[in-house]
């Protein structure tokens, strides 16, 4: 059975992972040198469009036969590369000392990953695959079909090139600008972990099912005369016409985001006092008012500019928030909130914790203990116990004269 | 001391001869207690000798750490100490949950000794903190000899005091909690309580408000030192009682007691961690008699009626192991097994009831009072083997009585025989005969007799001057008409005996001392025919703590060792020793109960990053965690019902061999513990704490790793792996193809299974 619809096909059959962590430099997180595997050099033309807007962007592509002995990742415990392009589908093994292994540390230590598939994936790719969460197709003469979404070319139809115009919705994943084309689509099925919800560390890596996506064949297809048609039932309704796909804006924007050009965060200047002071107490006491300020930036691909959202906030943490609290910002990045420490004593955290479709996840923690009154901090005279100190001085009072006058009546 | 024989001394000038005997006899009495001190001191430092100049055990790492922080921040930042070190995350108050009288002790005599203060810097001698710890509870066992001498000898004389404060000095009982390194509470707490006891007495027999003042201080710093101070707060007044039920009120009775209670309690209140429960809680109330059933009223409706938990389980045995399970789980918390008062009072057991016939005769206010401490403290010492400590004292000093009383007649028949002897070569005996009021001038030799001929005559001076106590010095003077003599050769024979019980206990107590409760449990040792065997292991692993863990780490394990990781790691700990929050213990009791990954999901909640646990199947040190494992199980079934205890056992069998029930065999505790452990003995598996082969040998962690097992295996620390950077696919290498489509869903879940089929056999295979 070669041939079988499925269902949806998610953005252009993208499957996105992030991940957290701070493994390219904190003060340029953009990835400057990237290993592109292919299986056969001329991909180096038939995706020239592709490479040469990294290589205009200021990328140093390293290209290399996915077989060649002499790949290698690192090289004395330091990585040579900040990315990796996999545009090999079809091989089995990789030259050098590269394998599945040394592909996911080199996810897990935070670098990125670019893997496009084919129909012809092999098993190695479909491990890094799922490894990464990302389960392609298993059966290799499987193709993705869909009857309603498909781009046409001159008169005729063909239905495994999908035309993909339902984009995830987020500007930091495909940018600012709409793309107004539909995306062309040719390739395996993969579906996502659904339990890959959470992102762990910063690395970004993007699965395509479809190598041609980044080709120039459709730039170049699309350019001639394409068209989509939107169809009801049997019967076409709307029949689109572009002059170009969106291909090229579409890979562009997602390479942008992988590469770290965009929705890196950082949040720095973590800082807290007692409102009113400005050193940071080693404790707080209970009923403190307390002021808690962080700084977060965003990484536009050539310099830090402010982060500015309305919707960071700050737990005050003890087995569960005590406090949870939105921050202001000033719009140059700082955001800042008060509140009053709760009445309960303890190790209380204070906790930001921060995830963004396609930013950074920040994760920040930081441990706070909070002691009850001393004992010269409460109050002294309260006035409910007035009575009390009334009934012990006159009954103090009264046996004084109890006793001067039981010794001295006589 | 003093007191009473220059009262003796001034009314009978007469007898010059007399007046250098009573000297001699003090002299020699002060030198007998300076020995006794120092007997006392050198008989429990034979930890040091044997091992080291080390702080022992649990409870007393808290001690020292408290104390080192009092030397350190002073006074106020120790009553207002939060420490956010332990409870993590809820933190502990010491100061106000702490009894301070022992760290106060400690600190000050550091302070004196070797403190920097200009003030204080008397000797200027250079101790550690850690030194003066060691040996605080020594120093305080010989003062609280020569408490039991003052105490004793206000009931009974001299001689039964300085046999008293000898048979405590080296009380076995005392001993175990009171050796060098034994820095806890009770090493200073029974010297307070047999102090307050003493001025109680003395109060009670002068009736001068200067000693009612005195015992007032005393029982604050008993307050101050240790729990078991409700014991005296409660046994005073029931001996006021009992005096008044009985007819022996008198206005000494009052000045004894009412400015202990009103000046007591007020004092007690002071202590943050007693403040207003002075006041509120029924162990309080036996010393409100009056005001009993107002107070009562006020707390009676709390579902405990006022008690705490510890105190119900004195009134009602079985109330621990039904309700509070973290009571029952502590050994010292367990009643007493018949051979334990052989081992821990050992000849003293024989001796008590002797001791309690010489109280009746006669029977005064201060032999009624100890008669009533005995009494008790055996019932309480029969609910909880700690409190043998508390019934430590009572027997001495009724053994002390006994065998004074014992000396006092067999040495007198001697006397006797001997003075008939040379009387009849003389003249007559007929004015020996006539009473023992002539025979004290023919006692040189044994100071026994003399001591208690001492004491029997200011209490005959004492009926010419008060009138109130007609009846008892009636009754001793009517004893004293007829002495009791034995035959001559009964007495040495008796004597014989008596002195061999007495060196049996002494060979006894220095054994135990030196054997039994001299090991600190922190250093191990073990002979075997190969030569003596160390086992370091826990100090080992708070030494890899410390350095290789993160300063904020949090470190969970079962309680037990959470005041020696805070101390000597230095490092957070869920629960400790402390106790105070049944349901966080119930949390890691739990946890250890569970399965890895839910296990996992707890500790990670509670910002944990290693898992320390001990394990004894190596070397067969049986209190491990593995013993411990069902405790854990209960309370944290108490508190989280999903834990049941039936599921841990094999038809009411607690075992860990392949009987064992799956959710034994997959709890945390069971992996931590048995992790790696076949590896040791060639795929044997063999506990030798448990005796018999472990059940699951073969096991791999996925939520934990080892990063340390000590030396012996007895401590292994496990560090919980982070979460997953990625999460797999669920497609592996040799899945078949499965699709998300409808169509696919049954051949994608068949193929699944088998996928798990192929999985076990691939595992079981290289793992064999």
């Amino acid at each position: 059975m070669a041939n079988f619809s499925i269902a949806t096909v998610f953005i252009a059959s993208i499957s996105l992972l992030f991940a957290l962590s701070n493994s390219f430099s904190l003060e340029n997180p953009t990835d400057r040198r990237i290993l592109v595997l292919v299986d056969d050099l001329a991909l180096k033309s038939s995706h020239s469009i592709f490479f040469s807007s990294l290589q205009t962007r200021g990328f140093e592509l390293d290209f290399k036969l996915s077989d060649d002995p002499k790949i290698a990742l690192q090289r004395y415990g330091q990585y040579l590369y900040d990315g990796l392009i996999l545009f090999s589908p079809t091989i089995e093994r990789f030259g050098g000392s590269l394998d599945v292994a040394a592909i996911l540390d080199f996810v897990d230590s935070g670098k990125d990953l670019i893997v496009a598939a084919d129909a012809s994936a092999s098993d190695l790719i479909r491990n890094i695959a799922a490894e990464c969460g990302v389960d392609f197709d298993e059966d290799s003469s499987a193709v993705v079909i869909d009857h309603g979404s498909y781009a046409v070319s001159g008169t005729e139809g063909d239905h495994t090139l999908i035309a993909a115009d339902d984009f995830i919705q987020s500007d930091v994943l495909l940018g600012t600008t709409k793309i107004e084309a539909p995306v062309l689509f040719k390739g395996i099925g993969h579906s996502l972990n659904p339990a890959n919800s959470l992102a762990r560390n910063n690395a970004r890596v993007l699965f395509s099912g479809s190598l041609d996506l980044f080709s120039n064949k459709y730039e170049i297809f699309c350019s001639s005369s394409n068209h989509q048609c939107k169809r009801q039932g049997a019967q076409i309704i709307t029949c689109n016409r572009y002059a170009k796909s969106g291909n090229q804006q579409f890979v562009t924007e997602l390479s942008k985001w992988v590469f770290h050009e965009r929705g890196h965060l950082k949040a720095v200047n973590v800082r807290h006092h007692r409102v009113g002071e400005t050193d940071e107490p080693a404790i707080y006491r209970i009923n403190d008012d307390l002021e808690y300020l962080v700084e977060i930036y965003e990484w536009s691909g050539s310099s830090w500019e402010p982060y500015v959202a309305n919707d960071v906030q700050i737990q005050f943490y003890m087995m569960s928030p005590y406090v949870l609290k939105t921050m202001s910002t000033d719009k140059k990045g700082l955001y800042r909130t008060s509140f009053k420490v709760p009445d309960v004593y303890g190790v209380f955290q204070f906790k930001v914790e921060y995830q963004r479709l396609g930013y950074t996840s920040l994760s920040l923690a930081k441990q706070i203990p909070v002691r009850p009154f001393r004992h010269n901090e409460y109050e002294r005279f309260i006035p409910t116990a007035f009575p009390y100190y009334g009934a012990s001085f006159s009954t103090m009072a009264a046996f004084f004269i109890f006793s001067f006058v039981y010794l001295y009546s006589k | 001391m003093a007191v009473p024989v220059d009262t003796i001394t001034k009314p009978t000038p007469a007898s010059s001869t007399s007046t250098l005997r009573f000297a001699f006899g003090n002299v020699l009495a002060f030198f007998i207690l300076l020995l006794i001190g120092v007997l006392a001191f050198s008989i429990r430092l034979f930890s040091v000798i044997k091992y080291e100049s080390v702080i022992h055990e649990f409870d007393p790492y808290f001690n020292y750490r408290v104390t080192q922080f009092l030397t350190k921040n002073g006074i106020y930042d120790f009553w207002n100490w939060f420490d956010d070190r332990t409870w993590y995350p809820l933190g502990r108050v010491i100061g106000g949950t702490v009894y301070p009288g022992l760290t106060l002790t400690a600190g000050t005599i550091w302070k004196c000794v070797s403190g920097d203060d200009l003030v204080l810097q008397s000797l200027n001698i250079p101790l550690s903190v850690e030194t003066v710890c060691v040996f605080t509870a020594p120093v305080f066992s010989a003062f609280a000899a020569w408490a039991t001498y003052l105490l004793t000898k206000e009931v009974k004389g001299t001689g039964a005091g300085l046999t008293a404060a000898v048979l405590l000095a080296m009380v076995p009982s005392y001993i175990s909690r009171s050796v060098a390194g034994s820095y806890d509470n009770e090493a200073v707490a029974i010297f307070a309580l047999i102090f307050t006891f003493y001025l109680y007495i003395k109060t009670l027999n002068t009736g001068s408000l200067f000693y009612a003042t005195l015992n007032s201080i005393s029982y604050f710093y008993m307050v101050c030192s240790w729990g078991g101070y409700t014991f005296i707060i409660n046994l005073i007044p029931m001996h006021v009682l009992l005096c008044i039920v009985t007819g022996r009120y008198s206005s000494r009775l009052y000045i004894a007691y009412a400015p202990l209670v009103v000046l007591g309690t007020l004092l007690a209140a002071l202590v943050p961690v007693v403040g207003f429960n002075a006041v509120m809680t029924s162990e309080h109330f036996a010393s409100f008699l009056g005001g009993m059933l107002r107070c009562s009223s006020i707390v009676a409706s709390s579902p405990t009626k006022g008690w705490s938990g510890r105190s119900l389980s004195l009134l009602d045995p079985t109330y621990a192991s039904k309700y509070i399970p973290i009571i029952a789980s502590v050994s010292e918390h367990q009643p007493p097994t018949w051979p334990s008062y052989f081992m821990d009072i050992n000849v003293l057991a024989f001796l008590v009831p002797a001791g309690i016939i010489a109280c009746f005769s006669p029977l005064s206010d201060a032999s009624a009072f100890v008669i009533l401490y005995l009494v008790m403290s055996v019932y309480f010492s029969g609910v909880m083997v700690r409190l043998m400590l508390v019934l430590a004292p009572a027997a001495c000093i009724m053994s002390g009585i006994a065998l004074s009383e014992a000396f006092d007649v067999f040495t007198r028949s001697i006397k006797f025989y001997i003075s008939s002897l040379s009387e009849s070569l003389q003249t007559g005996v007929r004015d020996i005969v006539s009473g023992n009021n002539a025979s004290p001038q023919n006692d040189v030799i044994k100071t026994d007799k003399r001591e208690d001929s001492l004491k029997e005559r200011p209490s005959r001076k004492n009926k010419k001057k008060d009138k109130e106590v007609v009846e008892k010095p009636s009754v001793k003077s009517k004893i004293e008409k007829r002495p009791l003599v034995l035959p001559v050769e009964a007495s040495f024979f008796a004597l014989f005996l008596t002195v061999l019980l007495g060196a049996f206990y002494v060979v006894h107590s220095v054994w135990a001392a030196a054997e039994a409760y001299s090991a600190p449990s922190i250093v191990l040792t073990s002979h075997s025919h190969d030569g003596l065997h160390v086992f370091d292991d826990f100090r080992e692993a708070y030494a890899w703590l410390s350095h290789n863990t993160e300063i904020d780490d949090k470190v969970a394990s079962w309680w037990d060792y959470g005041y020696q990781t805070t101390a000597m790691a230095n490092r957070t700990v869920i629960v400790d020793n402390n106790t105070w929050n049944n349901t966080h213990i119930a949390t890691v009791g739990t946890a250890m109960s569970s399965p890895e990954k839910a296990a996992w999901e707890i500790f990670n909640s509670l910002d944990v990053k290693y898992v320390l646990v001990v394990f004894g199947g190596l070397v067969g040190y049986p209190s491990d965690d593995i013993n411990k494992f069902l405790w854990m199980v209960r309370i944290g079934g108490g508190v989280f019902p999903h834990i049941k205890e039936p599921d841990y056992l094999r038809d009411g069998q607690y075992r860990i061999d392949n009987q064992a029930t799956p959710t034994m065999l997959n709890s945390l505790m069971y992996k931590l513990s048995y992790f790696r452990f076949v590896e040791t003995d060639g795929g044997k598996g063999y506990d030798r704490v448990r005796r018999t082969e472990i059940g699951k040998k073969y096991f791999k962690l996925t939520h934990f790793e080892e990063v340390f097992t000590t030396h012996h295996w007895m401590v292994r620390i496990y560090k919980l792996k982070p979460q997953k950077n990625r999460i797999r696919g669920k497609t592996t290498k040799k899945s078949k193809s499965c699709l998300k489509s409808k169509g696919f869903v049954a051949n994608c879940e068949g193929g699944g299974e088998e996928d798990i089929v192929n999985f076990l056999n691939h595992t079981t295979k290289r793992n064999h």
